[in-house]
């Protein structure tokens, strides 16, 4: 077992990146990262979510909670999954949304992102779902944005992609129970440029996990990877060995510069997970993926089709896990009354 | 302060008086349903007692949680422990036995209503309280009640079990009740 890292610093965010996320109550106001936040609030986000996956499952898919509010996906880099799920929960929590396909908009008319944000702003919305291809910008919204918005991260750059890693530690819990101290998980791919990894990783060690492990080749690794509390690994039959959980993580192409690997099939016959690799995770192991899925790179079709496969699990739980965090980050959670009957309302 | 009989002396006339008011009414394969938390212990009791003979209620007891339905969410936020609804997935042309514990503001009723209401249309629905007491702020009664109390200024009464029901007084001013 490694040493736990304390804070790792990521030089894009610098140290207070956790800081702004809480109100002066400790609640969460914004959601950025899973760095830095206690494993109260990520077991917090864990526990709304479970409430909220009863009402993905009623015939009327709709809770009063968010009505009147207006959320706004602000969408500077392309996503299907993850912005239709975010629409989705906000609208199952009767919110108004409003999406803005910013890459085909004002921006390229030259327009700065800030006024982009003030021109939003000024239409009385009270959250930003931000996903952008640099590391750091929500950060930077969530900073520049009037008190009372919140700012949700549905992704940027390599840094962080929050929402992604909660439902996959929710996933976990709905598979392996709730307590993380005995589980082996291993991550598998392209760690390097992986907003999920890192922000699983984070996750994962606030969740106290026995065993998290990398497994990639050292190219699509990020120098002092150790540091993140993870143990590394470099071939995947070692690395998956006995886990409980195998998370295969998309080659991220669009994002490699120089030449990190020689080729597709060469990193598939290393590293793509098959039925006869899984063998030597422990039987009942769960796999996952974050999606998009690239059948024959990273993940064999027997496997993403098979039984042990919970990638389509984590898109029906990510509407949840969002509609926990919507609610979180607009309204402030009260006390909790244990075994008391409410009050006589 | 009155003299308060037990939960458990109520409930057996609660009992009595809804198989009347059902046969009155002609109401015929009824649904019970109880309201998070106080409102479940009630209702179990209840779907317990009039099922012991003859089968009034050919379902097991629903239940409600209406954290997701409450007015003051945005003054008070969320309990993270949502107890899953569980109603019969329609409940359209149902006659609706709605139990809650102590009926106060009337606001609880109210967002128990408009949960019932996005699962179907019932037909009816009818309101039983173990206990009732002042200071409705919405113009809704309880068709019957366990009994009526007086409170004086700052009193609260709350149902704490499930094992044993009893009845707890509380004097209010110690704790902020937002959501009385």
């Amino acid at each position: 077992m490694v040493n736990k890292a304390t804070k790792p610093t990521d030089a894009l965010i610098g140290h207070d990146a956790w800081n702004i996320q809480l109100d002066k109550n400790g609640n969460l106001k914004h959601f950025l990262t899973t760095e830095g936040l206690g494993s109260e609030i990520l077991t917090r986000i864990l526990d709304t979510a479970e409430s909220f996956t009863s009402v993905n499952e009623k015939s009327v898919k709709k809770v009063p909670l968010l009505r009147g509010k207006t959320v706004v996906n602000l969408f500077f880099e392309a996503s299907t999954r993850t912005r239709t799920t975010f629409e989705l929960a906000a609208k199952r929590l009767s919110a108004d949304v409003l999406n803005i396909n910013i890459s085909t908009s004002a921006t390229s008319k030259g327009e700065t992102l800030l006024d982009t944000l003030q021109n939003i702003q000024a239409m009385h919305c009270d959250m930003f779902v931000v996903r952008h291809s640099d590391s750091g910008a929500a950060h930077y919204i969530a900073n520049h944005v009037a008190p009372n918005i919140s700012v949700i991260n549905a992704g940027d750059g390599s840094h962080a992609h929050p929402t992604q890693a909660m439902l996959d530690m929710f996933t976990i819990r709905r598979n392996k129970g709730e307590d993380f101290g005995n589980l082996r998980v291993a991550i598998v791919g392209d760690i390097l440029h992986s907003r999920v990894a890192r922000s699983q990783i984070h996750a994962l060690n606030t969740l106290n996990t026995g065993d998290v492990r990398v497994i990639a080749p050292k190219t699509l690794l990020p120098i002092d990877i150790e540091h993140m509390g993870v143990n590394v690994f470099h071939d995947l039959e070692t690395g998956i060995k006995d886990a409980d959980v195998v998370i295969m993580l998309r080659l991220q192409k669009e994002r490699m510069q120089g030449a990190l690997l020689p080729s597709e099939q060469e990193y598939y016959q290393l590293y793509g997970l098959t039925e006869e690799r899984l063998l030597v995770a422990k039987k009942d192991a769960i796999v996952m993926h974050p999606g998009p899925i690239n059948r024959g790179v990273e993940i064999d079709s027997n496997v993403a089709d098979g039984a042990r496969s919970v990638i389509l699990d984590q898109v029906s739980y990510g509407i949840a896990v969002r509609m926990a965090v919507m609610t979180m980050t607009l309204g402030r959670e009260p006390e909790t009354e244990e075994n008391t009957a409410g009050d006589g309302q | 302060m009155q003299q308060l009989a037990t939960p458990d002396e109520l409930l057996a006339q609660m009992a009595e008086k809804l198989k009347t008011l059902l046969s009155d009414k002609a109401i015929d394969n009824p649904l019970m349903v109880g309201i998070h938390t106080g409102g479940v212990w009630v209702a179990t009791r209840l779907h317990q007692q009039l099922n012991n003979s003859t089968t009034i209620f050919s379902e097991p007891l629903a239940s409600l949680d209406i954290s997701f339905y409450r007015d003051d969410f945005s003054r008070i936020g969320m309990n993270p422990k949502v107890k899953p609804s569980q109603l019969p997935p329609d409940v359209d042309d149902r006659h609706i036995i709605l139990v809650d514990d102590v009926l106060h503001t009337g606001r609880t009723i109210r967002a128990a209503m408009n949960e019932l209401f996005d699962y179907g249309r019932p037909a009816s629905i009818t309101l039983v309280c173990l206990m009732e007491r002042g200071g409705r702020e919405l113009p809704l009664q309880a068709d019957i009640v366990g009994e009526h109390v007086k409170l004086n200024q700052g009193e609260h009464i709350k149902l704490t079990g499930p094992e044993p029901l009893a009845f707890e007084l509380q004097q209010q001013s110690h704790k902020n009740i937002s959501n009385g």
